[in-house]
Order: structure tokens, then sequence, then C-alpha cells
């Protein structure tokens, strides 16, 4: 039940906005987040959006994760 | 998809695999996922096949639905039996088998259930059924309770006062410490629910890292997410060390939400509260304080419920506390199946039994 599903800002005004994953668009509840924008990733959880994406530490731990074959090879 | 894609890169996930082996060596570990929706991503992707023998992965009591004692779902059956009430709640509730009835068998004979995605939804059937009460039976943990606060603020500020809340809200940190405390289960190291911890952060799980030394890792829910925790963890139990990592760094920092914690403070009261399979948890519920308490259904409704009954013959408390398994239960698959559902574990989309009912035992 605590499913949450990454998803795609493409509409906020304050707390009411919109979010899409592939293709499909969902009303999503912005009151739990401040600093999200348009175009940004959120985590969308029964209809809020619960926490905004880090495209950074996405990154830094798949690379981090490939650092530690390349270490052990 | 983004975000997605990525931590299921298979040949990545296999090297990790690898390692997973090489660093546990011939050791005993016990971990346990705490969280439902990590229990159906590890049978999903047939993880446990994976891994070693030796490394065993035991379900914990992470599933909301299965937590949540028959006498909330009577309290809300009671409520449906009232003409001018319409309760609403999340899709995953309206099976589960209370005393003697379900919400769905309600909905189908008073029509008055409905089933809602959001706490937003429930606000806007209240705001347009103004001479109707509106109840929302809200189940879940740190993840969905402040959307629960958001309604209820939002009603507040909108002076939407047919709304009302039944709050049966569980937070996950007491039950761990719990589970710490069963010697038969010997944990160690807990893989940390993510979405619980987008909210809370890092710093509750510290009592059980450092008190009990227990390692604990917050996973996210892609298999190299998990595959990668369960590697923390190996790391730390094979260094000694016991610490609160992050391995969905992602979605969650370590100061958690302020934002949505903020909430929980202005709306909740936390309290001692009964879970399916635990018992009674200091400290474990979250109850309407009293500024809202325009909103709590149990103090605004006088409606008595029917006397509670527990099942007879499902054993799924001790499949919550990671006791027994699915496998354990002579009604499982034989007369419990997921459609006619004799507990919650089988109910609830990521309980224990529906799990290894769907992916099969491992
Ligand atoms: S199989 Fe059914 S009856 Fe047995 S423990 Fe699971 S939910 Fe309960």
């Amino acid at each position: 039940m605590c499913l949450g599903v990454p998803m795609r800002v493409i509409e906020r005004e304050g707390t009411n906005g919109l979010v899409e994953l592939g293709g499909v668009k969902y009303e999503a509840g912005f009151q739990l987040v401040d600093d999200v924008k348009v175009g940004e990733y959120v985590i969308l959880h029964a209809g809020f959006a619960i926490q905004k994406l880090d495209e950074k530490e996405a990154q830094e731990t798949l690379s981090l994760l490939r650092e530690v074959f390349e270490n052990s090879t | 998809m983004k975000y997605l894609d990525e931590f299921r890169n298979g040949e990545l996930a296999h090297r990790l695999v690898t390692k997973i082996h090489q660093l546990a060596g011939d050791r005993e570990i016990t971990l346990m996922e705490v969280c439902g929706t990590h229990t159906m991503s590890i049978f999903r992707y047939g993880l446990p096949t994976l891994l070693p023998p030796n490394i065993r992965l035991l379900s914990g009591p992470g599933c909301p639905v299965c937590v949540t004692p028959n006498g909330y779902l009577d309290q809300a059956v009671a409520y449906v039996r009232e003409k001018n009430i319409i309760l609403t709640t999340f899709g995953d509730m309206i099976r589960v088998p209370g005393s003697s009835s379900s919400l769905e068998r309600k909905r189908v004979r008073e029509g008055n259930v409905q089933v809602v995605y959001s706490t937003l939804q429930a606000l806007k059937i209240a705001g347009d059924n103004p001479h109707k009460r509106v109840v929302f039976f809200g189940v879940g943990f740190e993840t969905t309770s402040p959307t629960v606060a958001a309604s209820l603020v939002k009603a507040k500020r909108e002076k939407i006062n047919n709304y009302l809340v039944l709050s049966a809200h569980k937070l996950i940190p007491p039950a761990m410490e719990v589970l710490v405390s069963e010697p038969e289960l010997n944990i160690d190291g807990f893989i940390c629910p993510g979405h619980v911890s987008t909210i809370i952060g890092a710093e509750p799980y510290k009592a059980i890292a450092e008190g009990r030394h227990i390692p604990c890792v917050i996973a996210g829910f892609e298999p190299l997410d998990i595959l990668q925790a369960i590697y923390m963890l190996i790391s730390q139990i094979e260094k000694g060390r016991a610490e609160v990592g992050i391995q969905y760094r992602r979605a969650v920092r370590g100061e958690g939400n302020p934002r949505a914690l903020s909430l929980l403070e202005e709306v909740f009261e936390v309290e001692d509260t009964y879970w399916r399979g635990l018992g009674v948890i200091p400290a474990s519920g979250l109850k309407i304080g009293d500024k809202y308490g325009q909103f709590d259904a149990e103090k605004v409704l006088d409606i008595e419920a029917e006397e509670t009954k527990e099942d007879r013959g499902c054993i799924c408390g001790d499949i919550l506390r990671g006791m027994k398994t699915p496998g354990d239960c002579p009604l499982f698959k034989t007369i419990c199946r997921p459609e006619n559902p004799l507990g919650a574990c089988m109910v609830s989309s990521e309980g224990t039994c529906a799990a290894y009912y769907k992916y099969g035992e491992v």
C-alpha cells in the first residue's frame, strides 16, 4: 500500500497539478512538497506528490554500483 | 521509463548477485524486509532464488491492511449501516473480512461505500454531498498519513464540516523495535521501507542500528535497489558495523520530508495501538488530535460496532511477526485463496500470503 511511482510533473498551479507516466496523466496534490517545478519527477503516492526525485543522486547510485565491479575485477 | 528501467538492468543485477555470494561466504544471515511493497518486488523478480541459501529473507509487518485489527473494520462496517453516511476508503480495505461482514458485501447491499484513490477525492465527495456525512477510513503508515493530514487541513480551511476520518494509521519504527526483541527471530539486518522513509528520513532507525546494533538500509523497490541494499547490509555485518544506510538516495533525504512531518504533527497525536499479530505497541498509532477533533469519526459519531471476533484458524499474526510462512497454514491455497480470502494477509495485494500464492513458494 506504500506503492509510489516516479512520475513527471507536466502542470502545476499551487497545490494542484498533473503528472504523467508512459503517456497517462494523473491528478496530483502538491501539499506535501514545495520546490517542485514542471519537468521534474516526483514520487506519486495516493494522489499526492510525496517527494521530489533527485537526478544527481540517481546517477550516483548507478555509478556506485558500476564502480563496485570495476574495483573488484 | 525514467527512474525505473535503469534500476532493472539485468546484467548489473547478475554481477551484484555474484558479489553478494562472495561477500556472504557461508555465513548464516537473516534479513527482514519490513515493507509489503518490498515483499512483492522480491517475489516478482525471483530474488530469493538468486541469493545464496544461507541468506534468509523474512517478510515483516509492513502491510497496513494486514495489521489493521478487526475492530476498525467492524467500526467501518457499522458506519455503513447508517443511511446518512458515505464511507470512503482505498481499494485495498474493501475486501478485508471483519468479524461478520466486509465493506464489499455492505457496498453491494447498501450502496454507500465508495473506493477512492486519494483523500482529495473523498473530500470532494463530501463537498458534493453536504447533507451527508462522508467518512474516510484511513489505514496506512507514514507514507500515507500525511496525505490524510493534508485533507484535514484543507477540510478545515474550506469548512467542509461533513468530512470525517476514522484513523487507523500506524508508525513503522515502534513495530521494528518489537521484532528486534523477539529472540526467536534473530534478525541480522533490516531492509527499511523506502517510501515510509521519504517522509521520516533516516533518524528514526538510529535506535535500532546504534542502540540494538542491527544494521538498517533504506531501500528502493526495483531489483537493483533491493540487491544493492542487501549488499550494503552484508558489508556492514561483515565489518561488525551497525548504521543506518540509505540506498534509495534519489528519493530519501536524511531529514525526510519536513513539510509532511509538520503536517503530521499539526493534525495527529501519537497513541498506543493494537496491531494484528503484534499486539499493543506503545506510541505506534496516530489518532486525530484535539485541534482537528471535529473531524474525528470516533469522537463525533456515536455508532456502536458489533462485538469483535478474530479469525479462526488464520495464522496471519505469526506470519506478520516473521515466525511462520504461509506454507505453515493448513488453509493456504486449500480454503484460503485470493478470490476467497480468509485473512488479511491474503486479501491485500501485498500481503505475504498473496505474494506466496501469486509467485509460488520459494
Ligand atoms: S493463508 Fe489465509 S488463513 Fe492462512 S494465514 Fe494466510 S491469510 Fe490467514
